[in-house]
């Protein structure tokens, strides 16, 4: 498996992302893809993202990451049985001769049309990287005007929780509630 | 309850960490700090000549007392000023605070004069930093500030805050304890791994210490020395681990690496066990990383964890302070003897004696430096400078005084010697404190001259002046076919100089007046230079070719030593 997905809880503060990428960049780490939001913990982001393991030694991402004052708690989830998606946004020429063909090829990848225009339409997909890949292979003839892809989501499968820190009771005070105080979440930058 | 300033609420919190010198420039931006000095007396800010100095001075004090060391500057050039001085902290893994001034609140970001966007500039060389918006976060920044780099591995920590910051007014509430739930760092090694490293301890035959920084920083001499005796290992302190171990022990073996002894980097060759002890496998200690101690397990004891695997392959690792660490591990190690190795590291020794100083009528670099040694008795310090003067110092220094060598290793920043001397004389008044300065380092940051005269330093300078930028003319030397540019130094007259700040000077142009200017140096009590006018084109030997493994040490090339006295340069 050379591909490593790894999810990182930090803390929702000024600064945080750019700290981040300046270790990757210093360390030379090859980051593939980055989705960063909300985690389940009030003050807490939760990062996605994925290495290339056959040019990064991912047990110094880790490692490096938890140098991080911020950083709460790193999790590879590599060889965990999770589930993982992207979200992709399309935006495909679609001139009326061309739509139901385009339309057949939306319900075979079960992704949904979300905005029509004269001439073209946006349709919003949800899979992994390889089914992404083959719609945009498939709308490719019809003329990309734009794609948009969220980078790699992903959760363990089953009750558990290992990406997560325990509790919120008392523990993580630090972690100022959502929208309170300042910094906000979303603050990341 | 009364309502402070954020300025006072910053010196308050200074006063409660013990902090006993601020090294600083006032400047726009920080003047509500300057502002609230009177009220504490306790806390003596030393006006430098240049901000680069204050973190040097500051970084030195901080490696002799085991204390954070504080340092301060205005916003923009001030800040900037700071930055060689904190990325050797980093690199040396020294605790330090740095406080910078920024511009008002309203105008960061916005290009507002003398703004600079010190938070950003220096992520990568610090181990936090803090940009401040508001008072009320003020004394938890600073107690964290403190915690964070006084714990773990040690490093700089910078907090920034905007001069309306530093005037708001707001209730003071001292936070008694910082705990910050995401660093932890973890102290106490893994009994699991203890018992292995034990169990390795055991098994091997042809064992060795490499000791490092961190055998200074965490204090862990008796401990160190205790393991060494016991299971009768040779220990190595790597640059900055020396004066981890004492010099006169028969287990010590001096430095290892690109200029170290050359027993060393063959025994390491040999070895069936290396134990790094808060040390990080530098390039400069390993050489060719796939060659490195290819017949040996390691063992690596670091408190920091991602320092494990980074170069090398371990076999136990034990993050934790290494103190506590060998506490722990000591107990569990059986006493043995290592004697057929120790006598076979010292036949090596013995063939290839690596430091034997030529007995010529020139005044050599390695022979002023000796000289030095000898006659400074055992509890001085002795601070350097980067290139050849510092290699000479280290392969040299045989002291006992734990903590006494204090040198910038990972950063290598010239123009160290001057300040960090500074530091560590305020640090130990009362101690003899040597500064051996390259001629190129000591023109770096020689205006500090001017603050070491204000405060009566009695710091002594053996400028080891080889008229050269001398390890760079080495590496042009061998490596660039002879082809010298840009190293001759054109210096100035040194004594004239010292006199012109009000200081002591000395000439040394002859090897007959080495020891007596030493002596007359000791006997002045007020600063001293003393203008070594040494061998311009001496080379320092053994040395390891960059790129080459350690087994390739050359100890000394024969047949240049011989060449040399006839090789006339006009440059
Ligand atoms: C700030 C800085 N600039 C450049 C260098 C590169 N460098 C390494 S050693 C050296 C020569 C040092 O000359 P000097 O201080 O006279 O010491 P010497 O080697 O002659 O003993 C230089 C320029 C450095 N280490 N630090
Ligand atoms: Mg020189």
């Amino acid at each position: 498996m050379t591909k490593h997905t790894i999810v990182a809880l930090v803390e929702d503060r000024p600064g945080v992302l750019n700290r981040i990428a300046s270790k990757w960049r210093q360390r030379g780490f090859n980051i593939e893809s980055l989705a960063v939001g909300h985690s389940e913990m009030a003050g807490l982001s939760r990062m996605t993202f994925t290495v290339d393991g056959t040019t990064t030694d991912v047990d110094q991402v880790t490692k490096q990451m938890y140098k991080l004052i911020e950083v709460v708690k790193v999790t590879d989830l590599t060889e965990h049985d999770m589930v993982h998606r992207e979200l992709a946004l399309v935006k495909v020429a679609a001139n009326p001769q061309q739509r139901s063909a385009i339309i057949e090829i939306v319900d075979i990848f079960r992704a949904k049309i979300v905005d029509v225009a004269p001439e073209s339409l946006i349709i919003e997909v949800t899979g992994t990287e390889d089914k992404i890949d083959a719609i945009f292979e498939m709308l490719r003839p019809y003329g990309i005007k734009e794609l948009v892809r969220t980078g790699r989501i992903a959760m363990t499968r089953g009750a558990a929780a290992p990406t997560s820190v325990d509790g919120g009771k008392g523990e993580h005070h630090r972690y100022r509630p959502a929208g309170e105080g300042k910094p906000k979440v979303g603050s990341l930058l | 309850m009364t309502k402070m300033t954020g300025a006072q609420i910053v010196m308050e919190c200074l006063a409660r960490e013990g902090v006993e010198y601020i090294f600083g420039i006032p400047g726009g931006a920080n003047l509500p700090l300057y502002d609230t000095l009177p009220q504490y007396p306790q806390i003596r800010h030393i006006l430098v000549r240049h901000e680069q100095a204050a973190a040097h001075a500051a970084d030195a004090y901080a490696r002799v007392t085991g204390k954070a060391g504080v340092c301060w500057a205005t916003s923009g050039p001030g800040a900037t000023n700071l930055v060689t001085g904190i990325a050797n902290a980093s690199m040396d893994s020294v605790p330090l605070v740095c406080i910078t001034g920024a511009v008002v609140s309203w105008l960061i970001g916005r290009d507002g004069f003398q703004e600079a966007d010190i938070t950003g500039i220096t992520i990568p060389i610090t181990k936090q930093n803090y940009l401040v918006l508001d008072v009320d976060d003020l004394a938890q920044t600073v107690r964290e500030a403190f915690h964070i780099a006084t714990t773990g591995r040690p490093g700089p920590v910078l907090i920034d805050i905007p001069r309306d910051i530093q005037q708001q007014q707001t209730e003071f509430h001292y936070p008694e304890k910082v705990d910050i739930p995401s660093y932890r760092p973890v102290t106490k090694g893994h009994p699991g791994q203890i018992r292995k490293a034990a169990q390795l301890i055991a098994e091997a035959e042809r064992p060795l210490i490499l000791a490092g920084h961190g055998v200074v920083l965490a204090r862990a001499y008796d401990e160190l020395r205790e393991l060494a005796e016991r299971a009768h290992i040779p220990v190595i302190c790597t640059l900055l681990g020396i004066g981890g171990f004492p010099g006169s022990h028969e287990l010590y073996l001096g430095m290892p690496g690109m200029h170290g002894m050359y027993w060393n980097n063959i025994a390491i060759s040999e070895a069936d066990l290396i134990i790094g002890i808060g040390m990080r496998f530098d390039d400069r200690v390993t050489g060719r990383l796939k060659d490195f101690a290819p017949n040996a397990r390691i063992i690596h004891i670091d408190v920091d964890p991602a320092e494990i695997g980074k170069n090398v392959r371990t076999t136990v690792p034990i993050v934790g302070d290494v103190k506590e660490v060998l506490s722990d591990l000591n107990p569990l190690v059986q006493p043995a003897r290592h004697d057929a190795w120790c006598r076979h590291i010292q036949e090596i020794r013995r063939e290839h004696p690596s430091i034997t100083i030529p007995n010529v009528d020139k005044v050599l670099p390695q022979f002023v430096i000796k000289k030095i040694y000898e006659l400074s008795g055992p509890d001085a310090y002795f601070v350097t400078g980067v290139g050849q003067h510092q290699m000479w110092a280290a392969q040299f220094f045989w002291g006992d005084n734990p903590g006494s060598f204090v040198t910038s290793g990972g950063l290598g920043t010239m123009g160290f010697e001057v300040p960090a001397a500074m530091g560590v004389q305020f640090a130990r008044p009362k101690d003899l404190v040597w500064s051996i300065c390259g001629d190129g380092g000591f023109q770096m940051t020689m205006q500090e001259m001017a603050t070491i005269v204000e405060h009566e330093l009695p710091i002594k300078f053996a400028i080891i002046n080889n008229g050269h930028l001398g390890m760079v003319r080495q590496w042009q030397h061998l490596f660039y076919d002879d082809n010298l540019q840009a190293v001759r130094l054109f210096h100035p007259d040194y004594v004239k100089l010292a006199e012109a700040f009000g200081a002591a000077g000395l000439r040394v142009t002859d090897k007959i007046e080495v020891e007596p200017a030493i002596e007359k140096a000791l006997r002045h009590p007020g600063p001293v230079i003393i203008d070594f006018h040494v061998e311009q084109h001496e080379d320092i030997y053994p040395m390891m070719p960059p790129g080459a493994s350690l087994a390739e040490t050359v100890d000394q090339p024969e047949a240049e030593r011989e060449a040399k006295p006839e090789k006339v340069r006009s440059s």
